[in-house]
């Protein structure tokens, strides 16, 4: 049998052949994206992040209701857009990092270690990670905001949006958003960024998530505004009992019934 | 065999269309940048900062794949950060625009980066020097680079003069940039600008309401109240045209 040593990390052997699929015109598979509205707010004393709750797939809602404002360290959370399966585990794998760094230099983490890193590892794969993050938290030198994009270029700025459904947000954000403001009016302005994208983006929808960080406490606000809720149907569309006639009733009983018989010296086990 | 296409491979990359610019005086150097960082025609970022701290007394600008020369720029800093450590001396700018030039022109087919590297040092004073897309290394007395630079060649050049002071050259940057701006459209918002001399470094914010202006146009119709003149029987006859 052949075996050939392949080194760690991606394998991209099968790019060549799928361009010339492509070029063939064969459909390729489809990865779930997140196609989001996801931002984050700098305010007086920590940051607020927001995140929609669509999943899709192509055309398809793949998840009503899924989370995409992932845990790094306590004090510093990341929102995912892109490649959902990317997000999931770069940011899973910066998370267990964050947790060695913290433990071998014995100090709270800093949210531009997590950035540094993330960014470092995004470029190293040139893109191929789909992975388009909000990063916010609050470390010893105050609260910080970065957006990092799939090829690993960051930026830092008091409020950000990133997803397909950026655009709606930033014009909310762009509108009324104004330096130092309070724990409510940041989460008021998030809240109305996400809902924007949720209404007027079709890869957003669902819910609002929201996280506020800040230096002595983290809220996972979990379905914080839940403005797509289904109503009860006003009519109930069961077809009414005995609408098929039947020939014959025949029960049976599916529960399997078995005798144990004992047999021999029971095992000492004293 | 077909190969892979870098530019198909990076499509969506965020990018500094840029207009960038490093000017030398006697005291030391002028740097500047627009800020605006676009993904296609959406502006990703409108308050950006293209002048990268490279070391104490060296900065850069950047232009071209805003990954690419903000991984370059890192690694440049941690080796000057190293060779501090190690000779306990300040590095010249020579040696971070060598770093560079190293590193795009060693890797110059997987990279989109154009960089202009400019500081101060105790060898040879204030310089500037360009590393263009190929990754050559040019000391020039000004370098402009990025997209918006192609408008302002001509000025740079009917403009630029040896012997200015600080205040004359951060005058010609901020107005070399405004035109810049104002015809590239990948190009906008604030000026930023750094002054790095012996004494120090000194960062400069323009805002966007407050950049210079130049000539703007104006009504291209002429007023209701024109009237053409008699033509002069004595001057240029119109040229005969077949009926």
């Amino acid at each position: 049998m052949t075996s050939f040593y392949s080194g760690p990390g991606f394998d991209f052997s099968n790019t060549v052949r799928n361009n010339f699929l492509q070029d063939r015109g064969l459909p390729l598979p489809k990865a779930t994206s997140t196609g989001t509205t996801i931002v984050g707010c700098i305010y007086k004393d920590g940051v607020v992040l927001g995140a929609d709750t669509r999943a899709t797939e192509g055309p398809i809602v793949a998840d009503k209701n899924c989370e995409k404002i992932h845990y790094i360290t306590e004090s510093i959370r990341c929102c995912g857009a892109g490649t959902a399966a990317d997000t999931e585990f770069t940011t899973a794998l910066i998370s267990s990092n964050m947790e060695m760094h913290a433990l071998s230099t014995g100090r709270k983490p800093r949210v531009v270690t997590a950035m540094t890193m993330l960014k470092q590892m995004l470029f190293r794969y040139q893109g191929h990670v789909g992975a388009a993050l909000v990063l916010g938290g609050v470390d010893v030198t105050g609260p910080h905001l970065f957006t990092i994009a799939p090829h690993g270029s960051t930026d830092k700025l008091p409020y950000v949006t990133m997803g397909s459904g950026s655009l709606a947000a930033m014009a909310v954000f762009e509108a009324g958003w104004k330096p130092d403001m309070t724990r409510e009016e940041a989460l008021e302005l998030v809240v109305a960024a996400i809902s924007a994208g949720i209404f007027n983006d079709l890869g957003s929808g669902s819910n609002v998530d929201a996280c506020v960080i800040t230096a002595n406490k983290t809220e996972m606000l979990r379905n914080f505004v839940r403005p797509n809720e289904r109503v009860t149907k006003e009519r109930s569309y069961g077809f009414r009992r005995g609408t098929t006639a039947w020939k014959k009733e025949q029960i049976r009983s599916l529960i399997v019934s078995e005798e144990v018989v004992k047999h021999g010296e029971a095992m000492d086990v004293s | 065999m077909q190969t892979v296409d870098m530019q198909q491979l990076k499509s969506g990359e965020i990018n500094l269309g840029t207009s960038i610019m490093a000017v030398q005086f006697k005291d030391g150097v002028v740097l500047g940048a627009d800020s605006r960082t676009t993904s296609g025609s959406y502006i990703a970022n409108r308050v950006s900062d293209k002048l990268t701290h490279i070391h104490d007394r060296i900065y850069c600008c950047r232009s071209g794949s805003a990954a690419d020369t903000q991984a370059v720029a890192d690694i440049v800093h941690y080796h000057l950060q190293m060779h501090t450590q190690q000779s306990g001396d300040r590095p010249s700018v020579h040696t971070a625009a060598t770093l560079f030039e190293k590193l795009c022109y060693e890797n110059k087919d997987a990279l989109s980066a154009g960089i202009i590297v400019a500081g101060w040092d105790k060898d040879v004073g204030p310089s500037v020097y360009n590393i263009p897309l190929g990754g050559g290394l040019f000391k020039q007395p000004w370098a402009i680079g990025g997209s918006g630079s192609t408008y302002v060649y001509g000025y740079c050049d009917a403009t630029y003069q040896d012997g200015w002071d600080r205040d004359q050259t951060v005058e010609f940057v901020k107005n070399t940039l405004a035109l810049a701006m104002s015809r590239d459209g990948s190009s906008g918002g604030v000026i930023r600008m750094c002054v790095i001399t012996e004494e120090g470094v000194e960062r400069l914010f323009i805002p966007g309401n407050e950049l210079p202006k130049f000539w703007e146009g104006v009504e291209v119709l002429p007023p209701l109240s024109f009237k053409p003149k008699q033509q002069d029987p004595s001057g240029p006859v119109p040229m005969a045209v077949e009926a």
